[in-house]
């Protein structure tokens, strides 16, 4: 049995809330990308840039970036929990599936530090 | 909780159904995009942090092996997204039956085929 201390809201419903909530602000995002990137094809970096220099572009920005490691960490905890279990691999299971939550969260921690500085360190 | 029931998850023996198939596809699809936002992350940091930056991304845009590697990223994209409007789709409670699953499953597969071949034509 996999006792949930290690879930991000602590309840499979919060989870269940943030993972829907993140995934319609990163949706918006790929949109507005993909639709400026198309709608921009000789976009160079003074424009690209202008782009990110503006409030709400950073925002906007940040919220998909928080979101990103969000539902990173509620989706790959699903996984991790599902086929990392001591039926599948015995006692040694817990420590394995520790281990890859630790990497995991380094890799969301970096994700996030590494975006708000590229996003706000402009 | 009694853990001598008997269970199979022994995923080996399992025949896979399409909604199966797109169910897994969601979540290798999801482990590997989480990887590939280090190449987003890449190109968005070179590509705002000065004019050489943004030359060395198209740079990389140019190049087959990266062509590859970003378009593989976006196809890892698009089907996660398709996959996860098909789950927002059925918490409104449509497509929740045997046959609509299925539907869905079958659907997803379609849109995000087109997806994957339109972002390849994008990228090359």
């Amino acid at each position: 049995m996999v006792t949930a201390i290690t879930n991000l809201g602590r309840s499979g419903l919060y989870d269940w809330l943030i993972q829907r909530l993140s995934a319609v602000a990163m949706t918006a995002y790929i949109i507005f990308l993909v639709a400026y990137i198309a709608i921009n094809p000789d976009l160079d970096f003074g424009q690209w840039r202008a782009l990110f220099d503006q409030l709400w572009m950073r925002v906007f920005s940040l919220i998909t970036l928080l979101s990103i490691v969000t539902h990173a960490w509620i989706g790959l905890w699903s996984v991790l929990t599902d086929y990392i279990t001591n039926q599948a691999m015995g006692g040694k299971a817990t420590v394995v599936r520790v281990f890859a939550q630790v990497i995991l969260g380094v890799v969301a921690i970096t994700y996030t530090v590494w975006g708000i500085q590229i996003i706000w360190g402009l | 909780m009694n853990n001598n029931r008997p269970v199979n998850l022994d995923l080996t023996t399992i025949k896979f159904p399409i909604t199966a198939i797109v169910s897994i596809l969601h979540r290798v699809s999801g482990v590997f995009i989480f990887a590939g936002m280090a190449v987003l992350l890449w190109m968005l940091d070179s590509s705002l942090s000065s004019e050489e930056g943004f030359a060395a991304v198209q740079d990389a845009l140019a190049s087959p092996v990266c062509k590859f590697i970003i378009w593989a990223v976006l196809a890892g994209l698009a089907y996660h997204l398709v996959a996860g409007v098909r789950h927002l789709i059925m918490d409104c409670g449509i497509g929740e039956s045997y046959e609509g699953g299925r539907l869905g499953a079958k659907l997803v597969l379609v849109f995000s085929v087109i997806l994957i071949v339109l972002a390849g034509v994008w990228v090359w």
